[in-house]
């Protein structure tokens, strides 16, 4: 199914994909009592985040999430998306590792549970990342800076 | 332990398969849902959106439950204070997300997809994180 007007989005896939990650996320909920903030998990795991989390189960999973790659890439045949230069890369990654850790969470804490919940700091953290980010990309293209190939 | 921890191995498995089968390991979709003043991509929308409704039935249940299923209490985030560090640190993330089109769940979901881009993103990403905890001590 295409979206009118929109012929290369994916609005089942990203409607299925989400409900997933909604249902991963109330499993951490309902099932273990917490958040499943990937940021957040990463640091624990890195021995870098001061959660009560134990270290055993942030690895458990953080090497969930590329299990469940394969298990889509199994089923629906494996897709070759293009990435950025490893320099740029290595900018994103910087940037991305010390946002999350001084604004408390990414995409999944604040904006997939803590949007859920109405929670006045991720609405205003979701808002602000969706901000710079739509901002970033404007500015980029703008310079007609290519990132992926 | 195990009890505890295979739940969480199943929450990571759902997730890493929710953000592969919505594209959102695919730098181009989530750069393409962030470009809204070019050819918008709103594929993202879609993901987050269903997400955000599944999990908002799941936080209607949590009060019902006077503890978690397969643990013994819950450990969830009470703050409400609006800090600049909050702000600050969204935004920088932000920047950093429209970049490359990664943020981390999908960073570390594609180092089964693109293994080398991923790790280096992943690795700057740690070390980012251990930046800030250098410059500031425990967070």
């Amino acid at each position: 199914m295409t979206l009118p007007g929109f012929p290369d989005a994916a609005p089942l896939a990203g409607l299925g994909g989400g409900v997933l990650i909604g249902l991963a996320a109330a499993l951490m909920l309902l099932g273990v009592g917490r958040i499943a903030g990937v940021s957040g998990i990463a640091a624990q795991a890195a021995g870098i985040s001061d959660s009560s989390l134990p270290k055993s189960s942030a690895w458990m999973f953080l090497v969930g999430l590329p299990i469940g790659a394969v298990l889509v890439m199994l089923l629906l045949g494996r897709s070759e998306p293009s990435f950025a230069s490893p320099v740029i890369l290595a900018i994103a990654g910087v940037l991305v590792g010390a946002g999350t850790r001084i604004g408390s969470g990414c995409t999944s804490g604040h904006g997939v549970c803590g949007m859920s919940r109405l929670s006045p700091r991720s609405l205003i953290a979701t808002a602000t990342f969706m901000l710079t980010g739509i901002g970033t990309v404007a500015a980029m293209n703008a310079f007609g800076f290519e990132v992926l190939p | 332990m195990i009890q505890r921890n295979l739940p969480i191995l199943a929450s990571g498995v759902l997730f890493g398969a929710g953000l592969t089968l919505g594209g959102m390991t695919d730098p181009a979709r989530v750069r393409g849902f962030l470009d809204l003043f070019g050819d918008w991509d709103p594929t993202l929308a879609f993901v987050m959106g269903g997400a955000v409704i599944v999990m908002a039935i799941a936080w209607r249940f949590q009060p019902k439950l006077t503890r978690p299923i397969f643990a013994d209490a819950f450990s969830l985030p009470s703050r409400t204070d609006l800090t600049p560090r909050l702000i600050g640190g969204s935004a920088l993330f932000g920047i950093g997300w429209g970049v490359a089109g990664l943020c981390p769940g999908p960073g570390i979901a594609a180092l089964v997809i693109e293994p080398l881009s991923a790790a280096i993103f992943v690795a700057a990403m740690l070390a980012g994180m251990f930046l800030v905890r250098l410059t500031e001590g425990a967070s």
